[in-house]
């Protein structure tokens, strides 16, 4: 099934789970979200479920607060990547610290779930990677889904957390399809995951550009290269445990991301795989990356946006070493 | 840009302002006022005496904090003198299964539900972000203060959302139904999210009070440049039925908090308070109101005093000089008490840093406090 059906069949999951899963958002209700993750979930489980909220971020999330204070565990979708700023205190002043404000005699089960990233050609503030705003926020855990079988477990897994976590919906792959395998044991929430073997460079990435780092991996094996290819999934924290391992074999690594390069998840894990694996590196960790200016315009998308061609120049880079 | 004419907000005397007692303390009700009178009926001497306690020693505190922070033992103070009198009419109409969301100058609303005013002193000597956990049936439903302007009334109304979704409001029980007060300012009135709590209030009928405290002035900024009308009606403009009252009458006070938290609680939806008072102090121990406001407004506002007022009712009713002299003993006592107590708060170990920052074990808060605890065990036997 695809991303979209799998995040629906997650959250009827969880809902059916526990009555104090709620979801609460603009147009999730009788419209099903505007990309569909919600859809039937309102005539399913009912309004006092399914909140179709007053168009208003900050209003949505600071609610959500003190339903977690009173018991529930609110799932929120912000409509789209580029509308979470106004809700931006909430999160980060708020819903990140109150746990902690509290000496930890209040949790705050909440998920944000937001739709981020590009490829879908649309206007302005509708394509944005915010990723490195919430990650940088100690209290927020922060993880993104890359396949259906992930999304489909991750999300019930976010909503058991009891700490807030910013749950990142890949758009440009909610149509992508994929197994989702309902009965064999989930991989934990937090941990990231090798899925392409390979011997000569490690190339990592989240997100969307799972399945371009996997193109061009299928690319560079037709050219001689073997890429391995890691999901990083948790983006805070993040499990290096995989993906050291991944480099102390092969040596190299290039990080590939949507969003801008400067200070970002790109940055970080570069700076700590050479740190914690700097001996067994043969070229420094590079990364391909959103360019330092804000998304462009659409029809710019296709060259602002690393592809595989971009990864295919860092991979060639690394290895001329 | 030449600062706003101050517009028509409302004054204590004006007739749709509710207040029982004049200035000079004899009851006097106002014609918005008639209508609440059956609540201060219903009080007996007992519960007067309560008021003007609660008031008196919270006032005492409150300068004993004062001088505190003066003497290096806190960080910061916000002073709630002048505001007593709102602060403890609404606290005592409130029942115990009510939620309070204060904003960070609610010392007496605090104390009346039963927290330890030194949790408050460890809040401003930076020694915790909170201090008390609400859930601890001694602090009555207490939220922790809230130092982003209007940040808790979003809190307080995804609370009083949840009431209603379980069915702990509007039963028609009002020993068991549930309501929420939540605190801010005429400063905080201006921020998204009072706007954003009054849309989702009034969208949800929470069974919520907005307590907004007109004390006239945002650190230095005055009324007249938050709201070109008065504050009381941002509440009708929403839906939500609201009122203005004499904020340094305490039966006033404690009067239409009474009715609007029987109507919250009976499922009619929130309600508004605008409560008219005066910060007779600084903003904050940091800040020198000489700078922004006049001495003449000042003595206009200690002319009506919140406990003067109260104290010549109580008087006019035949209280007794033991009586006062008893409340001013308890409050010398509570505020030597805060004074010796905080005195007595030792630091606070590192560890600290690293508890609560998640729920859940997090590797990287692990990590980092193994390193610092190893880091710290190379300077044993040394004086750091």
């Amino acid at each position: 099934m695809p991303i979209a059906k799998a995040l629906n069949a997650g959250l009827r999951a969880a809902m059916s789970a526990s009555d104090r899963v709620l979801l609460m958002g603009e147009d999730i209700g009788r419209l099903g979200g505007v990309f569909r993750v919600t859809e039937g979930l309102q005539a399913e489980f009912g309004e006092r479920r399914v909140l179709d909220t007053p168009l208003a971020e900050s209003g949505i999330v600071g609610t959500a607060i003190g339903l977690a204070m009173g018991g529930f565990r609110p799932v929120i979708e912000i409509q789209f990547d580029g509308f979470v700023f106004p809700a931006f205190d909430q999160i980060t002043t708020q819903l990140a610290k109150i746990t902690n404000r509290h000496e930890g005699a209040v949790q705050m089960p909440v998920v944000i779930r937001i739709p981020y990233g590009g490829h879908i050609g649309a206007v302005e503030h509708h394509q944005e990677s915010p990723e490195t705003y919430f990650a940088h926020t100690p209290g927020l855990r922060v993880v993104s889904p890359s396949t259906p079988n992930d999304a489909y477990w991750m999300i019930q897994e976010a909503i058991e957390s009891p700490d807030p976590v910013v749950f990142l919906e890949p758009k440009a792959r909610y149509w992508q399809k994929g197994e989702v395998d309902l009965t064999a044991p989930a991989v934990p929430l937090h941990a990231s995951r090798v899925v392409r073997r390979g011997t000569d460079v490690t190339l990592v990435g989240h997100g969307a550009m799972v399945t371009t780092l996997l193109q061009a991996a299928a690319l560079a094996e037709s050219e001689g290269t073997s890429c391995e290819v890691v999901d990083v999934r948790s983006l805070s924290p993040v499990d290096y445990g995989p993906l050291l391992d991944s480099v102390r074999r092969t040596g190299r690594m290039v990080y590939a991301q949507e969003a801008p390069g400067f200070v970002s998840l790109g940055s970080e894990i570069a700076a700590t795989v050479t740190e914690k694996a700097f001996y067994a590196l043969e070229a420094p960790v590079l990364r391909v990356s959103g360019f330092d200016t804000p998304f462009p315009a659409a029809k710019l998308e296709g060259v602002y946006l690393p592809d595989p061609d971009r990864i295919l120049e860092a991979v060639d880079r690394a290895l001329a070493y | 840009m030449t600062p706003p004419e101050a517009p028509a907000h409302g004054t204590s005397e004006h007739p749709d302002v509710v207040r029982l007692l004049d200035a000079d303390g004899s009851l006097s009700p106002s014609a918005a006022a008639e209508a609440y009178l059956p609540y201060i009926e219903a009080l007996d001497d007992a519960d007067l005496k309560t008021f003007y306690r609660d008031m008196a020693v919270i006032r005492a505190f409150d300068q004993q904090a004062t001088h505190l922070q003066r003497q290096g033992q806190l960080a910061l103070w916000p002073p709630s003198f002048g505001q007593e009198a709102a602060q403890v009419g609404s606290a005592r109409a409130a029942r115990a299964q009510d939620h309070l969301f204060p904003s960070y100058r609610e010392h007496a609303v605090c104390r009346i539900r039963g927290v330890d005013p030194v949790d408050i002193i460890r809040l401003m000597r930076g020694l915790t972000h909170g201090g008390w956990d609400p859930a601890d049936p001694k602090n009555g439903n207490t939220h922790i203060y809230t130092l982003v302007l209007g940040a808790q009334a979003l809190h307080a109304t995804g609370l009083a959302m949840g009431m209603v979704f379980d069915g702990r409001s509007g039963t028609g029980d009002p020993d068991r139904d549930a309501a929420v007060i939540v605190y801010y300012g005429d400063g905080a009135s201006s921020q998204g999210d009072v706007h954003e709590a009054m849309v989702f209030a009034a969208s949800y009928r929470t069974p919520e009070v907005f307590f907004l405290q007109n004390n006239h002035w945002a650190i230095s900024v005055p009324v007249a440049t938050q709201s070109r009308a008065p504050l009381v009606q941002r509440g009708t403009g929403y839906g939500i039925p609201s009122v203005q009252v004499d904020g340094n009458d305490v039966l006033a006070s404690y009067a239409v908090t009474r009715r609007a938290l029987d109507e919250a609680r009976g499922g009619d939806g929130p309600r508004a308070i605008e409560a008219l008072t005066y910060r007779m102090g600084a903003h904050t121990t940091s800040d020198d109101p000489t700078k922004y406001r006049t001495s003449d407004e000042e003595q206009s506002w200690a002319r009506r005093d919140p406990i003067a007022r109260m104290r010549a009712y109580l008087e006019g009713r035949g209280a007794s000089a033991a009586f006062f002299a008893d409340v001013e003993a308890e409050s010398r006592a509570v505020a030597d008490d805060a004074r010796v107590r905080t005195n007595a708060l030792g630091g606070i170990d590192a560890e600290a840093m690293f508890a609560h920052v998640y729920s859940a074990p997090h590797p990287l808060i692990d990590e980092q406090r193994a390193w610092l605890a190893a880091y710290e065990a190379t300077f044993e036997g040394e004086t750091r």
